[in-house]
C-alpha cells in the first residue's frame, strides 16, 4: 500500500539538477525520512511534492491521485500539510491565532456570509478557538496560547508550526527539519511528539539532519546525494549501507547511530 | 465585545455630530470625510490587512462617478440603476485588471496600479463626448422613487448610514476566517498557501471589494456635489486615499475613519496652507512612517493600553 508515490521527479535549475529522477513510496501510517549532506536537494525535493515548486519531469501522487504540478493551496484541500526549514510563521498574529489559519479549508469563507456574519459564524469560531487550544496541548504549547509569536522562544515556534499544519488534519505531514535549531532534549520530545501524531494516523514524511532523531522515528529512509537517490531502506538497512557511510563520511569508518551528520 | 463596542462609539458620534454644526458648511465638510472614509475602509482591507498596495483607487471612484453621471445625465437612467450599474461595472473591471496585477508584489503592484490609476484618468480627461473632457461635466441629484435627495442634511444621513452598513460589514470581515486568511496572506503567502488559503483568489476578492466601494462612494460623491472633473478622480486623489489609510493606521477599521476624517477636515482649517495641500500629504506621509509607522489609531491604542496596566 501506498500514500505518497514519488515518481522519478527532477527539477532543473538553469544548468544544476536539484533533483534528479528521485523515486520513493511512503506507505501509509509511517515515517518516512530523507536524509543526505547539505545540497544534496532535500529541501527541493520538499517544494516539489507540496507545490512550491514545479517539476521539470516526473510525477507526485497521493492516495493514487496524479497531483504532480498542483498549487500547496490544492494539494492541502486534498491532505497534505508540511513545515518549514526556516519558519514561516504569521508574526502578526497571536499563537493561538496561527493555529486557527491551519483549520482554514474546514472554516465558512466565502465572501458575503463572511461579511453578513452568517451560518452560526460566531459559535464556529469558539468551537475552533477551543480545537486550536487542544492542538496547542497536544503539542505541548498549553502556556503560550495567548502570546504574540514574536515573543516565543525557538522551539516552541516549531512546535505552533506543527500544530498550524494539524489543525488542517492532514493525511500526509512533511516536516522539514524539525530538529534544526533545538538541543538534545527538544529534539528527543519532538522525537515523541512525531511518534504521536503518526500514532493518530497521520503519515509523516522527515527531511533532518539529526541522525539520531531519524534512526529513532522512521520506518523507512531515503537518502539523497547531490540530487539522486542513493539509497532506500530501513534504519538498519540504511546504517549498514557503504554507499551512504561514504556520502556523509567520505571514508569506511562506521557510520553509528548517534551524533549529527553536519551542522 | 470590544469590536462592537467600537461600533456604537462610532454610531453614537455620526448621530450626535449634528449638534454641534453651526452651518452646512459643516455638514460638507464631513460629508466630504465619510466618503473618503468609505473609500478608506475598503483601501485597508486590501492594503492594510492583505497587504497589497493601490496607488489607483482614484480611477475606480471616479469611474464610479462618472457612471452615474453619464448614465443619468445623458441617457437618462435612475440614479440608483446607475449607482448599481457602475458598481458593478467597476467589480468586473477590477477582477479582469487585478488578476494578472496581483501577482505582482511590492514596488511592482504599486507602479501597475498607478499605471491602471492613471490611465483611467486620462480616459475620463480625453473622452470628453462622454466625459465633458476636463471641464468635467454636471450630474442630476439623487432620486429614490420619485423623491429627490439634495441638501446636505440628508446626505450627511445617507453618507453616515452607508460609512456604519460598511464598517459593520468590514469588521465582520476580518473578525472571520476569511479575515484571518486575509491577515496571514499579508504576513506570509507561502505558509498561508500550504495551510489551504487560495491566495490569489483571496487577494483578488478584497480588491474587488475594496473598488466596488470605491465606486459607490465615487458614485454619491458625484450625485452629492452635482458636479464631477477628472481632477477629482487623478492621480493625487488615489495618493490622498493611501495617506489617509496609512496615516490613520494599517490594518485598522477606525484608523481608516479617522485618517480619512483627520485628512479631509485639517486642510479646511489650514485654508492658507491651501497652496500647500500637496506637499503636507507629502510631509504627513513622510512623518507617519517615521515616528509611528503603525499609524494614529494603533499607536494611540497602543498608549492607551501602557499607559492602563
Amino acid at each position: 500500500m501506498t500514500l505518497l508515490a514519488v515518481r522519478e521527479l527532477t527539477r532543473n535549475f538553469g544548468g544544476l539538477i536539484a533533483v534528479d529522477t528521485v523515486t520513493f513510496d511512503v506507505a501509509p501510517g509511517t515515517v518516512h525520512a530523507v536524509i543526505g549532506p547539505n545540497g544534496a536537494g532535500k529541501t527541493t525535493l520538499f517544494n516539489l511534492i507540496t507545490g512550491i515548486y514545479r517539476p521539470t519531469r516526473g510525477q507526485v501522487h497521493l492516495g493514487g491521485e496524479d497531483l504532480t504540478g498542483f498549487s500547496p493551496s490544492a494539494l492541502a484541500q486534498r491532505g497534505l500539510s508540511r513545515t518549514f526549514q526556516n519558519l514561516q510563521l504569521f508574526f502578526n498574529m497571536s499563537a493561538i491565532e496561527n493555529v486557527m489559519v491551519g483549520a482554514h479549508l474546514h472554516c465558512e469563507t466565502r465572501l458575503i456570509p463572511s461579511l453578513l456574519r452568517l451560518g452560526g459564524m460566531g459559535e464556529s469560531e469558539r468551537v475552533r478557538a477551543n480545537d486550536a487550544r487542544r492542538l496547542m496541548a497536544d503539542v505541548g504549547l498549553e502556556s503560550y496560547v495567548g502570546a504574540e509569536v514574536s515573543a516565543m522562544p525557538y522551539g516552541a515556534l516549531k512546535r505552533l508550526e506543527i500544530a498550524r499544519a494539524l489543525a488542517s488534519r492532514p493525511r500526509i505531514l512533511l516536516l522539514d527539519e524539525p530538529a534544526a535549531g533545538l538541543n538534545p532534549a527538544e529534539s528527543r520530545e519532538i522525537g515523541q511528539l512525531i511518534r504521536r501524531i503518526v500514532g493518530e494516523g497521520v503519515t509523516v514524511v522527515l527531511v533532518e539532519h539529526n541522525m539520531r532523531l531519524v534512526m529513532e522515528v522512521s520506518d523507512r529512509v531515503s537518502v539523497l546525494d547531490r540530487g539522486r537517490l542513493l539509497a532506500e531502506g530501513t534504519t538498519a538497512e540504511i546504517r549498514a549501507n557503504s554507499d551512504v557511510i561514504r556520502a556523509y563520511l567520505g571514508t569506511r569508518s562506521a557510520a553509528g547511530g548517534g551524533g549529527t551528520a553536519d551542522a | 465585545m470590544r469590536t462592537r463596542r467600537d461600533f456604537w462609539i462610532l454610531a453614537a458620534v455620526v448621530t450626535a455630530l449634528p449638534l454641534f454644526f453651526p452651518n452646512r458648511y459643516f455638514y460638507d465638510v464631513a460629508i466630504l470625510a465619510g466618503i473618503n472614509a468609505i473609500v478608506c475602509v475598503g483601501l485597508n482591507l486590501l492594503i492594510g490587512y492583505a497587504g497589497q498596495i493601490s496607488l489607483g483607487h482614484a480611477g475606480f471612484f471616479g469611474l464610479g462617478a462618472y457612471v452615474s453621471a453619464i448614465l443619468t445625465s445623458r441617457y437618462g437612467w435612475p440614479p440608483a440603476a446607475a449607482m448599481a450599474a457602475g458598481a458593478v461595472g467597476v467589480g468586473v473591471l477590477a477582477s479582469v485588471v487585478g488578476r494578472p496585477i496581483l501577482r505582482l508584489k511590492g514596488h511592482y503592484l504599486a507602479m501597475a496600479t498607478l499605471g491602471m490609476g492613471i490611465i483611467i484618468s486620462i480616459v475620463i480627461a480625453t473622452e470628453d463626448r462622454l466625459t465633458g473632457g476636463p471641464d468635467g461635466m454636471s450630474v442630476v441629484p439623487f432620486a429614490l422613487s420619485g423623491i429627490t435627495l439634495s441638501g446636505e442634511r440628508i446626505w450627511y444621513w445617507i453618507i453616515g448610514a452607508v460609512l456604519l452598513a460598511v464598517v459593520a460589514l468590514a469588521q465582520n470581515l476580518i473578525a472571520s476566517p476569511l479575515g484571518r486568511a486575509l491577515r496571514a496572506i499579508h504576513d506570509s503567502e507561502v505558509a498561508a498557501e500550504t495551510v489551504g488559503i487560495r491566495v490569489e483568489r483571496v487577494k483578488l476578492m478584497v480588491f474587488v471589494l475594496s473598488a466596488v466601494l470605491a465606486a459607490v462612494a465615487g458614485s454619491m460623491a458625484a450625485h452629492y456635489s452635482g458636479f464631477v472633473t477628472p481632477a477629482k478622480v487623478g492621480f493625487f486623489r488615489s495618493i490622498e486615499f493611501v495617506t489617509m489609510v496609512v496615516f490613520g493606521g494599517m490594518a485598522s477599521i477606525f484608523g481608516a475613519v479617522a485618517g480619512a476624517v483627520a485628512l479631509t477636515v485639517l486642510p479646511q482649517f489650514l485654508t492658507l496652507l491651501k497652496d500647500y495641500e500637496l506637499l503636507m500629504f507629502g510631509a504627513l506621509l513622510m512623518g507617519t512612517m517615521i515616528f509611528m509607522p503603525r499609524g494614529l489609531v494603533p499607536s494611540l491604542a497602543a498608549m492607551l493600553r501602557r499607559w492602563r496596566s
